[in-house]
Order: structure tokens, then sequence, then C-alpha cells
């Protein structure tokens, strides 16, 4: 190792220091919500950059599930390839995000394990943008799933009647939800904080509304009490929405309509929840 | 405005843990522009101290101000004004050197540009430039300490919280470490550290405050805790073990200080009181040597210390400072 700089060049106690120890002037003013959730934001891209295989999830559930279901359940559905995909792509995209979501919380949670939790606490910053930066990079990574689902859709035989514009109002439709649901694994993580609780939490609570939904089969075929709750499932309404906006079949309508409702109103429980949650830490 | 406040002024903190009471009615007054030495065992209170004056913890009871901002009230003024430098590196281990300080400084609000001006700065005087573009995680303990440590000077705080700094350091980065305290605080940041070896306290602070078992047992500047702790250590190793307890019996009669048996059955110590000549410290350990020749016990080995943390804390406190039964401080999520 060299000769440490910090030992050779001794500052005299006059205050005056040329060799970079002590920043000079008075403090720079206080970053605003945004420019620091910005910022967080970035910390997680570095992290990516670093750590690729932080992407395995977002690229593995979207492949797995578009190829799995279609060929395990595209027989029931009925007819060649390209017809059943038109049903079931669209529920496969939403299924995909769904299943992504718990990743950013398990994040926050692992974040909170170490000191640096700590230092971000004890800096000036606004208390959500940890977890809105976290947010920002969220919708980066379903933005990725989303891509890898209609892409490979369109590989082996999906056609959206709806086009590309189509296409793209559902995909942001479903990146809307996927967000809500990451404030409540947020919330989630904030709570347990452990990763591993916040990854079991997550697949408990969302593979049972994800099957219980319109997304494979017709409702008609199962007993009253559960197609009661897959009409009210925000799983079941997102499917359709997407297969309306895909497909072209019903354009902007209630579909459409309940799954904005149902993300903005699981947005406003959970965002101000976490804050809340963020605020009490210790 | 608040400059004419101290950089701390805590009444009466109290913070538990579940049963344990981890501060128990702490007061404390800290000038500004002075290193304050917060000396205590593992588990005494001071890292519980230092987050609730980081606002990084709410406590139970009692009230304090930090740079004349309420830490139960005025939070980000506080966090504004004040770096905590943590007992255990807070740094993203995946993101380099480089990252880790241009991300800090952009939550410190600099520009993208001074940020990164900044953290080649901070590099460069911590001897890192070498190591910037490397994950944190493959850093040496020293290397890591050096980086969290100028992480907190990215701006430069007002009042900077040194969590055992040098706590698992090899001397070379210790005295490192050191000159950089000395710095900071010529520079007019006030600096609270906190230690568990007197020798640190004792060459880098001005005033000491000595913690044990969440309460504030004893307050002064070194010269005044080493009076009433004493001039020294006698440490003794006898060449059998058989002769501890005359041993003990010579020393205790010749020396007026407290006798202290090691965890080896063939060693003590002697807490010697502060003489009002300090040359008369080797006339009483000559004569105290003398009388265990009289006695025949061979000595081994014989060494005059500054009191280990250890024995002040006998002399301070009357009890032994052993780890507390529970360590809030290691337990904490």
């Amino acid at each position: 190792m060299s000769t440490p700089t910090v030992t050779t060049s001794y500052a005299g106690p006059d205050g005056h220091h040329g060799d970079g120890l002590l920043a000079p002037g008075g403090s720079p003013r206080r970053p605003g919500a945004l420019a620091a959730s910005a910022t967080f934001g970035w910390r997680a891209m570095l992290k990516i950059k670093h750590d690729p295989k932080q992407l395995t999830d977002v690229i593995a559930i979207p492949v797995l599930f578009t190829v799995l279901f279609t060929y395990i359940f595209g027989g029931t559905v009925g007819g060649t390839p390209g017809h059943y995909l038109t049903t079931l792509l669209p529920g496969t995209l939403v299924m995909g995000i769904t299943a992504c979501t718990m990743y950013g919380g398990a994040r926050l949670a692992q974040d909170m394990t170490t000191g640096v939790f700590d230092r971000f606490r004890s800096l000036a910053v606004w208390r959500g943008a940890l977890v809105l930066g976290g947010l920002l990079s969220d919708a980066g990574r379903y933005l990725l799933a989303a891509a890898i689902v209609v892409s490979l859709g369109v590989v082996i035989g999906y056609r959206p009647g709806g086009g590309a514009p189509g296409v793209i109002a559902a995909m942001a439709l479903v990146i809307a939800f996927g967000l809500s649901l990451s404030w409540l694994w947020a919330a989630t993580a904030l709570l347990v904080r452990n990763p591993a609780t916040v990854m079991s939490l997550g697949l408990v609570v969302t593979i049972p509304p994800t099957f219980a939904s319109n997304i494979f089969v017709e409702p008609r075929t199962m007993p009253g009490w559960l197609q009661a709750f897959v009409r009210v499932n925000p799983i079941s309404h997102v499917a359709e929405a997407a297969r309306d906006l895909m497909n072209n079949t019903g354009g902007a309508g209630g579909p459409v309509i309940w799954s904005l409702v149902a993300t903005a109103a699981i947005t406003v429980v959970f965002a101000p929840l976490t804050l809340h949650l963020y605020g009490k830490q210790e | 405005m608040t400059h004419d406040s101290p950089a701390i002024e805590a009444r009466g903190l109290v913070k538990a843990y579940g049963e344990v009471r981890a501060l128990d009615g702490v007061d404390l007054t800290v000038r500004r522009g002075q290193v304050f030495g917060f000396l205590g065992p593992n588990g005494a209170g001071k890292t519980t101290t230092i987050r609730i004056l980081a606002t990084l913890a709410r406590a139970d009871g009692g009230t304090a101000r930090v740079l004349g901002f309420d830490v139960a009230t005025q939070r980000t003024a506080i966090r504004a004004r004040v770096a905590v430098t943590g007992q255990f590196a807070s740094l993203d281990d995946d993101l380099t050197g480089y990252e880790n300080l241009v991300v800090l400084g952009r939550l410190r609000g600099l520009s993208r540009a001074a940020s990164r001006r900044r953290a080649d700065e901070l590099l460069a005087a911590f001897d890192l430039a070498g190591a910037a573009g490397r994950p944190v995680g493959g850093y040496s303990g020293g290397m890591r300490r050096r980086l969290d440590i100028g992480a907190g000077l990215i701006v430069t705080p007002d009042l900077l919280f040194l969590d055992e700094p040098t706590t698992g350091m090899d001397p070379r980065s210790q005295s490192q470490v050191w000159d950089l305290v000395r710095r900071i605080a010529a520079a007019g940041t006030t600096v609270l550290l906190t230690t568990q070896h007197l020798e640190e306290a004792d060459r880098l602070a001005g005033q000491i405050a000595v913690i044990d078992q969440g309460r504030i047992v004893a307050e002064g500047t070194s010269a005044e805790l080493k009076a009433r702790v004493g001039s020294g250590t006698l440490h003794v190793r006898l060449v059998d073990g058989e002769q501890r307890s005359p041993a003990r019996a010579v020393l205790a009669g010749a020396l007026d200080g407290r006798v202290h048996l090691g965890a080896d059955a063939r060693t003590l110590s002697v807490l010697l009181a502060a003489p009002t000549d300090p040359v008369d410290t080797g006339r009483l350990v000559g004569h105290a040597m003398t009388r265990l020749s009289d006695a025949r016990v061979a000595v081994a080995e014989i060494a005059l210390g500054q009191p280990s943390l250890h024995e002040a804390f006998l002399a301070l406190t009357g009890h032994p400072a052993g780890p507390a039964a529970a360590d809030p401080e290691d337990a904490h999520p």
C-alpha cells in the first residue's frame, strides 16, 4: 500500500485544508423529495448493474409462465395456439407482473438488515424517498417483464387485435397495478423486517387470487362462493381489462375503470401506511 | 440563532428495550468545538445514546437538544447538520467506493458534478483512490472504516458522531483515524466519540463522560478522571501461582491501592493512588518489589501502565466493567 495521505499531510489548526478532507463552504440545500427518490432509484439501478442476477425474477418468471401455462392450459381453452393465446396471454401478463412484485419489498427488508438503512435514515431527505426510489426501479423491472411476456407471446403465435396502442395501454395498466402491490410489499417489509418473510408472505397472498380469477378458466365452472370471489378479485378485473385493451374487444370499458379504481385504492391505503411505518422505524 | 447553544444538551434520557433499561437517565452536555469522549464497556448505552441524539431512535423519557434543535420535534434540522459513523460500516457492499460516495453526495444535496468531485477528493484524502472502482464488499475492514468516515464528511457536519471508530483496527489504521479526528475537530466540527479504551479517550478528548449500565458514572477532563482513577496500574506476574495470596497481602500493605486478581492464576494488579509528585511512583513500586523479595515471593514480570478500562471502572463504579448481562446494543435490529 502506498503512504497514506491522511498521515502525511497534516493540516494546521487554522481550519485551512487543501487536501480535500473537509469540504469548504456551508451546507447545500436539502434535496427535494423527487430528486432524493431519483437518487435512490439510480442506486437500485447501480445495484442491478453490479449484480445482474437481480433480474432473474423478472426474466425467468414471465418466460416460465408464458410457455408453461400456454401449453398446459391452452388445450382446455381450446382451438389453435393463436386462438387460445388471445384469451390467455393478457392474463399471463398480469400473473407474471404480480408474481414479481414482492421482490422489491424483499430488497427493502434486505436494506433494513444492514447499516446502510440507518445511514439513509440519518439524512435530511423525505422519508418516502428510499421506497419511492425502489418503486422507480420496480417500474423499469416490470416493463422488462411485460415486454418479455408480450414478445414471447408474439413469437409463439399471439396477434394483438388492439395493435401497438392496445398493447402499450395494457402494459401501462398492468405495471400501474404492479406498483400498487409494490407499496403493499414495502409496508410488509417495514413491518416484518425480514426478506425471506416478505417473499413467503408474498407467495401466500398472491397465489390464491391469481388462480381464483378469470385468467385460466371461465368462472362459470366454479362453485358459487368462488364465483363471487372471482368477481370482486382485482386480478380478474385487471386481466379482463388487459384482454379488452390488447385484443381491442371492449376498449376502455368497465374492466379498465375497475382496474384503475383497484390500483388507486391499494395505493391510497398502502402508500401512506408505508410512509407512516418508515417514520416509526428505530 | 442557535449558535450559542451547546452541541448536545441531554437531560434524563431513558430508553428501554423490553426488560432491559439501556439508558436509565442520561445527562450529557457537550460544548461546541470540542472532541467529547464517551467511554464505556459493551452494552453500557453508548450506541443507544448516539442513536437517540442522531434521531435514529426515540427516547422513552427525558429531553435532548442537538445544536439547539429538539430531537423529538426538529429531526430534519438535526439531520441536515449531523453525520453518524456507525460501529458497523454502513455502506452498500455491491456498489463501488466511488458510487457509495456519489449517491450520498446527491442525498446531501450536492449537484451531480459536485458530488462526483467530492467523491474523488475524499477517496484521495482517505488513500482509497486505487480502490475507488471496486465494490465495497471486497474492501478490508480498515478500508471500509475509512470510507465510512469519509461518507460522514461529504458535507462538513457541525457535529460528527463516531461510534467506536477504531474497534478492531490495527495500530497503524488506529493512529490514522486518531489523526483524522484531530483534524476534523481543528476545523471546527464538534466530535462525539465513543470508545471502550481509556487511552483513546485520553489521547483525543478534552472532556470525557464514563457510562455504565445506562448511567453516566463520571465526567470530567482526562486529568480529572485519572486523578480519581489513580496514576497507573502495577501489573505483576509471579513465577508460582501458589504465592499469589501472600503476594496480594504484601502489595496491599506496601501500596495504598486496590489489588485485583487476574484471570491467570499467577497475575495480579494494583491500582496506584495518584501521588502528589509523579516522581514518587517509581519509589513506591521499588519499595513494593523489595517487600515482595523479603517475603520470598518470586516475580517473573512487572509492568507499570495506564489503568485499563476494567480497572478504571473498578475505581469509578466500585464494580468490574463486565459486559452487561443482556446487550441491547448488539441485540438491536
